[in-house]
């Protein structure tokens, strides 16, 4: 049987748009994943022992509250405390996020980040390249 | 992770190991059966306590207020959540965890090392579990949960499942959903050891309860005319099974406002109550060697559907089927033959 492709889509800390990530974790659905939505107000603990207890491939973080340096990182660093592997999965953030801030997202861990307007279909195609992609260089390693 | 470790970490208490162990065997990897044979001597120990219903009754809040209650009892709770998989894409919006909030602040569910929640979907099956349901329920069991709560997909009226896997069955219920008639059909209303009227603070509630517990005493009626009956041996026998799951066992009703935390401990307290029942008169022996025996049924047709289609000329005989050569009961012959001929050649 086929692997499905779990992802987690979660929204953490105070903010309250979640639109945004409903309307992902619907269409995610459609197109083939198991989506497992967290709810609001989230902290990054909760939302990393979900990732580890559901065995997730993907973490999508949605935030709008402006606070994503302070928590994805965190996010990142409790998977790793609570003994999943970030390196296996791939770590995406929603939302919006400054493009100078972008880049430091990058260089916490972060795979990629989608800003409002950014078609999903672009997310989807993101995922199914880039998890194997990313799962073999962590192999190799 | 390999097999060792996965199994070693189960035994230890890693999370991962579990979480991970799950997923090879939702998957059908072939790891998984290797995995289920080194933990199977360490199951049997857990309380399996299934909860089905209509879709929006409530059961994953009353999840969620159980798992609370019985954590504050001092006992280790893991928890599978089903929710539909779509028969057209394979996708699944699995969304039982988000109802996981507990009463009181200060300790979170989510957070809490006591407690393991892990959605599935059912794929497209029907019946209200997912495939592997069984095989997940036994990794939680040996990794030394207490309690199991198993939540199917919301149910219709005929996904009754959750009797394969569960050593007690709730079914959930709220007011508005039907009048005595519908509670007399057959199907999910059968299988219940507890009955749960859930947002009892709508109107109506109490005629829901007094429908369930109608339908009970009628239960316990056709109880006594089936032994009074001379003949029909056959309805007999089989409705005797039936009534046999609860043996003396009357199903409670329980009124709860879960959203609230109304009436769970009750619940609880009868779910509890049900367990020392069915250990004591010896139901729960009986119950786990049906369900024993339905698995391993299924894996036996499983292997003998695989033999079939490696071992045998199946598709010259349903050509020859097509073509009214043979007829489809001489066809089923001929493949068993060719089973029973072959099946043991190059193993």
């Amino acid at each position: 049987m086929e692997k499905k492709i779990r992802v987690l889509v979660a929204k953490v800390g105070l903010d309250g748009h979640d639109r945004g990530a409903k309307v992902l974790a619907r269409f995610l659905r459609d197109s083939g994943f198991e989506v497992i939505y967290t709810g609001l107000h989230r902290t990054p603990q909760e939302v990393a022992m979900a990732a580890v207890d559901e065995d997730v491939d993907v973490v999508g973080i949605s935030l709008h509250s402006g606070a994503h340096l302070a928590l994805v990182p965190k996010v990142i660093n409790y998977i790793r405390e609570y003994g999943g592997n970030p390196d296996e999965m791939l770590i995406l953030v929603g939302g919006v996020i400054p493009t100078d801030d972008m880049e430091k997202l990058k260089e916490m861990g972060v795979d990629e980040v989608f800003i409002p307007g950014t078609p999903i279909s672009e997310i989807v195609e993101f995922i199914k390249t880039e998890l194997p992609r990313k799962r073999m260089r962590n192999e190799s390693r | 992770m390999k097999v060792d470790d996965v199994v070693e970490g189960i035994f230890s208490g890693n999370r991962r190991a579990l979480a991970r162990a799950i997923t090879y065997v939702e998957n059908e990897y072939p790891e998984s059966k290797e995995i289920m044979r080194k933990i199977f001597s360490k199951t049997g120990k857990a309380h399996v306590v299934g909860l089905t219903g209509f879709p929006g009754v409530g059961k994953s809040t009353l999840v969620s207020k159980l798992t609370e209650e019985f954590r504050n009892r001092g006992k280790k709770v893991g928890i599978i959540a089903i929710d539909p998989g779509s028969p057209f894409t394979g996708g699944a919006l699995l969304g039982d965890r988000l109802r996981l909030d507990g009463m009181d602040s200060r300790k979170p569910l989510w957070t809490d090392p006591g407690i393991f929640f892990r959605s599935m979907s059912s794929r497209g099956r029907a019946g209200g579990l997912a495939a592997k349901t069984g095989d997940v329920v036994r990794l939680l069991d040996a990794f030394g949960f207490d309690v199991i709560l198993v939540e199917t997909v919301g149910a219709g009226q005929s996904e009754v499942d959750i009797i394969e896997v569960a050593d007690t069955s709730v079914v959930v219920m709220m007011p508005e959903t039907g009048d005595e008639i519908q509670v007399n059909k057959a199907g999910i209303l059968e299988i219940g050891d507890i009955y749960v009227v859930n947002k009892a603070d709508l109107g109506g509630a109490e005629k829901v309860e007094r429908w369930l517990k109608y339908m009970l005493s009628l239960d316990e009626e056709s109880v006594q005319m089936l032994s009074q009956m001379t003949h029909a041996d056959e309805a007999r026998v089989a409705s005797g099974e039936f009534f046999e799951r609860r043996k003396g066992w009357s199903p409670p009703v329980i009124k709860t406002v879960a959203d609230r935390g109304e009436g769970i401990k009750e619940l609880a307290d009868a779910i509890e109550k049900h367990f020392d029942y069915m250990k004591e008169t010896g139901l729960i022996e009986k119950r786990r060697k049906e369900r024993i025996k339905r698995e391993l049924f299924e894996i036996v047709m499983n292997d003998v559907m695989k033999l079939v289609k490696e071992r045998t000329n199946y598709r010259e005989i349903i050509d020859m089927t097509l073509k009214n050569e043979i007829d489809p009961y001489t066809a089923a012959e001929k493949i068993i033959e060719e089973v029973l001929k072959n099946g043991k050649k190059g193993q």
